[in-house]
């Protein structure tokens, strides 16, 4: 096990290596620069650059590169071309905030989509069925930005009950209470959407495990049918559906850029919707950086779980 | 009591998307405390059916639909589902096919065996671990100290059927059913597994019901047999009878069809022609009758019932009406 | 068939030393720290037109020399020759020219044949693609086939999810005989079937047979199916075989052990016998990634003695050839 853990690792750093580098290139390939991005249009090229000389935009693209990784080295991750903070910082920052609104959102998520998977997988083609699969579809299929706005609508312009964005109320205490009003919204959103994709999946995953030999052994025993479907099918079913969440992980660093963008929440999803539009390199590259190390983290946590979840799994 | 278990023409149903199909139909056998019961057939004759609606573990979509189950002396179709529970693992136990995929691959061996033990007998957790070692060493498993800690994974086939039976036996049932307990094991672990369950059967008394397509394993085991074609009873008689003398004919084309090992080399297999007619489309008449050398015309008019054939020996099959008693019918016909 | 007979003509097919290894990779580079020895240099002469039956539990190694044989599994050593040619390196395209006469028919013909495809297709593919036939005489040909199984030609526009499993092994034997091939691996053609359709199968594959001069590798572990058909028989133990002969010699007079034991673990279909003494061989097949050394039997075998756990024992003898040192004593 502990071989396998660090054969993936080594294995990490080639992809980390290779992920920055194509990135790079085609942040590069881009139109625009950051330059163009925060000045006046009307200043003589020449000024501009001068401006790039100074933030070193000009010199060979291997050379950028190299002057990059050597920022990530130090730990700082470079500085930003707009504020001219470290980039490590500005994510430090950040991350905080977009790690509460992800976790909460896929707890929420969870906390519906087993359950309901779990009763509609059981009954079949029963109404209650037919309502979570129903339900799920809607999930799948309303857009976060269509359902943020509704509720925005709904929830804040008219019955005035819950905040439309940012995480603490300006001037206000923010104490608890008042940054969880202000997650309710935005985790909804999110929850919904997971939701929906995880009942459909925890439903197929029961189904699928409903059939097998050993529930009939477990029933033959006269073990009780909740017991039968909540341990031993159950048990069974999460392993996939654990696969597929930790898979998923990363994906949803991504999909919060929308709705952070919509609730105006400082988070991960924020910043990388700003960096694009500044053309703000270092930043953009350390986000990248940080989702594709994500996505490897996500994959060997997940093989790990996987391996703790079911015993007939080792790896060598 | 006599009997131990009385089946009493059984139906089964299973509500399909052509809508309730007919699985098993005028079902009867009895069986006695300590006797084994074989049930022979192939594949899709109802025999697993039969062992799933005694246990009353027949899903949303079965059901029994006629007859009934008396077991000691109570109706297991009137029971409530709790009652049924506490029949189930305790004085009927089962055994499956697949080894492989008969033990829950999440949970320990012990553990699996622990929850079955605690549910019918009041033992705290230590001392139902210790029954369940116990248990383990009976059914010959090494080191069971040991290996009740393992998943179903570490064991081989044969290994993980001994278990199997150590859990089925655990609560001492009066009624074990054996359904194909040895058709997915070697040949050698067969037999290994066959002289397992003859010993605890000395050792215990309880009645096996052994559900099986091998004749082979019903003439090593069994006491009395049932032959089954098409979800109904074709003959049953004691097993040396039944080879003996089998009546139906198609215990007889079964028998021909083996390939003995001691037969004479170079002699040519007997096979029974066709295929089992589909649940869906069931003939009227005797379900045999296409495939049958003896067809007559009543066969297709008519179902023959179970007709006395011998002492202690029943077929269905109009060849086994006596002549006198068949001039009598069409006398009063 | 006697093998005096056989003494003076080529074997069809010849392996020697036949080695197929299955490597197990381990730590941090993937090394390849052992191998599974699936078969452990095995030697096997199929004559013209005889059955050879290859028993033996599973994990024996049995059906996979029949993969090895047709080349589903890359041989690590040893020669298969066919012929008189060594197969065991051909390219693909050299084994298509070999393929056409050397066909497999498989266990679960279910799974074995396209669901989404006619039977005719399925039938007339190996035609078109060796280019055996003009491509209007392939229907007619198809029929053909049908026929000889023993299928109504009307069956050819079904698919196979409408046949019933003995019919679907009929299909897989009328697709393995279309290229009129020479020698036929069966893999364990019957063990899927009822007792009453495997009949039904083996006098099929017996009178093909004879029809058509064929030559059967038959990998079965029904024992009274593999003497049926078989002319002689081998017996396989963990990737080795331990034992030859004619199938009349195998079971009157079997000299291995293990062949003993499983003859004797056989139920037979008859009540009065129930009584005889049988030689339960205890235990469990060793694992093939780490046999016993010595002879691979030794460790279940009630007659082993010191030099079974030392020595491995040759197989010895012309016409009853059995490795045991038990018997040569």
């Amino acid at each position: 096990m502990l071989a396998y853990i660090i054969r993936r690792l080594l294995i990490a750093v080639p992809v980390l290596l290779g992920v920055t580098i194509i990135n790079f290139i085609v942040i590069n390939l881009a139109p625009g620069s950051p330059v163009e991005m925060m000045i006046d249009p009307n200043t003589p090229p020449a000024d501009i650059e001068a401006k790039k000389d100074a933030l070193g935009l000009n010199d060979p693209l291997y050379l950028q590169y190299i002057h990059w990784l050597v920022d990530v080295f130090k730990g700082n991750f470079g500085f930003s071309l707009t504020t001219y903070q470290p980039v490590a910082q500005m994510i430090g920052e950040r991350i905080g905030p977009t790690v509460t609104l992800m976790g909460l959102s896929f707890i929420v998520g969870l906390a519906i989509a087993v359950p309901l998977g779990i009763i509609s997988a059981t009954r079949q083609n029963s109404k209650l069925d037919y309502l979570a699969t129903g339900g799920s579809f809607l999930g799948i299929s309303i857009p976060n930005f269509f359902l943020a706005l509704g509720l925005i609508y709904v929830f804040s312009l008219e019955l005035k009950l819950l905040p439309s964005g940012g995480m603490i109320t300006l001037g206000g205490d923010g104490g608890f209470v008042d940054r969880l009003k202000h997650l309710i919204l935005p985790v909804l959103v999110l929850g919904t959407g997971i939701a929906g994709k995880k009942i459909r999946y925890v439903r197929s995953s029961v189904i699928d495990i409903l059939g097998q030999d050993y529930l009939r052994t477990a029933r033959a025993k006269g073990v009780r049918e909740f017991m039968v479907v909540n341990k031993h099918a159950l048990r069974n079913a999460l392993i996939p559906i654990v696969t597929v969440i930790g898979l998923e992980v990363p994906i949803l660093l991504g999909g919060a850029v929308v709705t952070e963008q919509i609730f105006s929440w400082p988070g991960i999803g924020q910043l990388t919707m700003g960096s694009i539009m500044n053309r703000d390199y270092p930043t953009l590259m350390a986000l990248n950086l940080l989702a594709a190390f994500m996505v490897l983290a996500a994959n060997l946590l997940t093989d790990i779980i996987y391996s703790v979840a079911d015993p007939r799994i080792k790896y060598k | 009591m006599e009997h131990l278990l009385t089946v009493n023409r059984l139906q089964t149903a299973f509500r399909t998307d052509q809508g309730e199909v007919i699985s098993i139909d005028d079902v009867s056998f009895r069986l006695k405390a300590g006797e084994t019961l074989g049930i022979v057939g192939e594949s899709g004759c109802g025999k697993s059916v039969t062992s799933l609606s005694i246990m009353r573990l027949l899903g949303a979509k079965g059901r029994i639909s006629r007859g009934e189950i008396i077991f000691e002396d109570k109706s297991l179709g009137k029971l409530t589902e709790a009652q049924m529970r506490d029949i189930r693992g305790n004085d009927i136990s089962m055994i499956f096919q697949e080894p492989m995929t008969s033990l829950n691959p999440v949970f320990t061996i012990g553990h699996q065996m622990i929850e079955a033990i605690r549910l019918h007998m009041s033992l705290d957790k230590k001392a139902a671990r210790a029954y369940a070692i116990e248990m383990l060493k009976r059914v010959g498993i090494p080191r069971p100290e040991v290996m009740v800690d393992e998943y179903p994974h570490a064991l081989s086939g044969g290994m993980r059927q001994r278990v199997m039976i150590a859990m089925a036996l655990s609560c001492e049932p009066r009624l074990l059913i054996a359904d194909e307990p040895t058709t997915a094991l070697d040949v050698t672990i067969q037999a290994q597994i066959l002289e397992l369950m003859k010993k605890l059967k000395q050792e215990s008394g309880t009645a096996i019901m052994l559900i099986t397509h091998d004749l082979g394993v019903i003439a090593e085991m069994a006491d009395k047999v049932i032959v089954m074609y098409a979800g109904q009873v074709v003959e049953e008689t004691d097993v040396f009878t039944l080879f003996d003398e089998p009546k139906h004919p198609y215990t007889q084309g079964l028998m021909q069809s083996i390939p003995h090992i001691d037969a004479e080399h170079g002699e040519r297999l007997a096979s029974i022609p066709g295929s089992v007619p589909s649940l869906q489309n069931m003939p009227a008449g005797c379900r045999f009758r296409a495939r049958c050398p003896h067809a007559m015309e009543k066969c297709e008019a008519e179902l023959p019932p179970l007709i006395p054939a011998g002492k202690n020996h029943l077929t269905r099959c109009w060849l086994a009406v006596q002549p006198a008693s068949m001039a009598k019918e069409a006398a009063y016909g | 068939m006697v093998n005096q007979e056989l003494a003076g003509r080529q074997p069809l097919l010849q392996i020697e030393q036949l080695k197929t290894y299955y490597p197990i990779r381990k730590g941090v580079i993937s090394r390849t720290a052992s191998h599974v020895k699936a078969v452990d240099g095995v030697n096997l002469a199929i004559y013209p037109g005889e059955t050879v039956g290859l028993v033996g539990e599973s994990g024996c190694g049995k059906s996979t020399i029949g993969r090895t044989i047709v080349r589903l599994e890359e041989p690590t050593e040893g020669r298969i020759l066919f012929r008189g040619d060594d197969i065991a390196h051909y390219g693909s395209k050299a084994m298509k020219q070999v393929r056409s006469d050397m066909q497999m028919i498989f266990q679960d013909p279910y799974s074995s044949l396209n669901p989404r495809k006619r039977i005719s297709d399925i039938l007339a593919e190996p035609l078109l693609v060796h280019g055996i036939l003009p491509k209007e005489q392939v229907a007619g040909e198809v029929e053909k086939l049908l026929e000889i199984v023993g299928l109504p030609k009307s069956y050819k526009n079904r698919y196979p999810h409408e046949f019933s499993g003995g019919q679907r092994q009929r299909i897989g034997i009328a697709r393995a005989l279309s290229l009129k091939p020479k020698l036929i691996v069966c893999d364990e053609p019957v063990s899927a079937l009822d007792v009453s359709i495997q009949a039904q199968v083996l006098n099929l594959l017996k009178d093909l047979q004879k029809e058509f001069q064929l030559t059967y590798l038959f990998i079965g572990h029904g024992l009274g199916a593999v003497r049926y058909i078989s002319d002689r028989i081998a017996v396989m133990y963990l990737g080795k075989v331990v034992e030859i002969a004619t199938t009349e010699s195998i079971f009157r007079q079997p000299k291995h052990p293990y062949t003993r034991a499983l003859l004797s673990a056989y139920p037979v279909p008859n009540p009065h016998l129930r009584t005889k003494e049988r030689i339960v061989i205890q235990g469990d097949v060793p694992s093939p990634a780490n046999p016993p050394s010595g002879c691979r039997f030794h460790t279940r075998c009630p007659l082993a003695m010191a030099i079974c756990r030392e020595q491995e024992p040759e197989l010895k003898g012309a016409q009853h050839s059995v490795a045991c040192f038990a018997s040569e004593a």
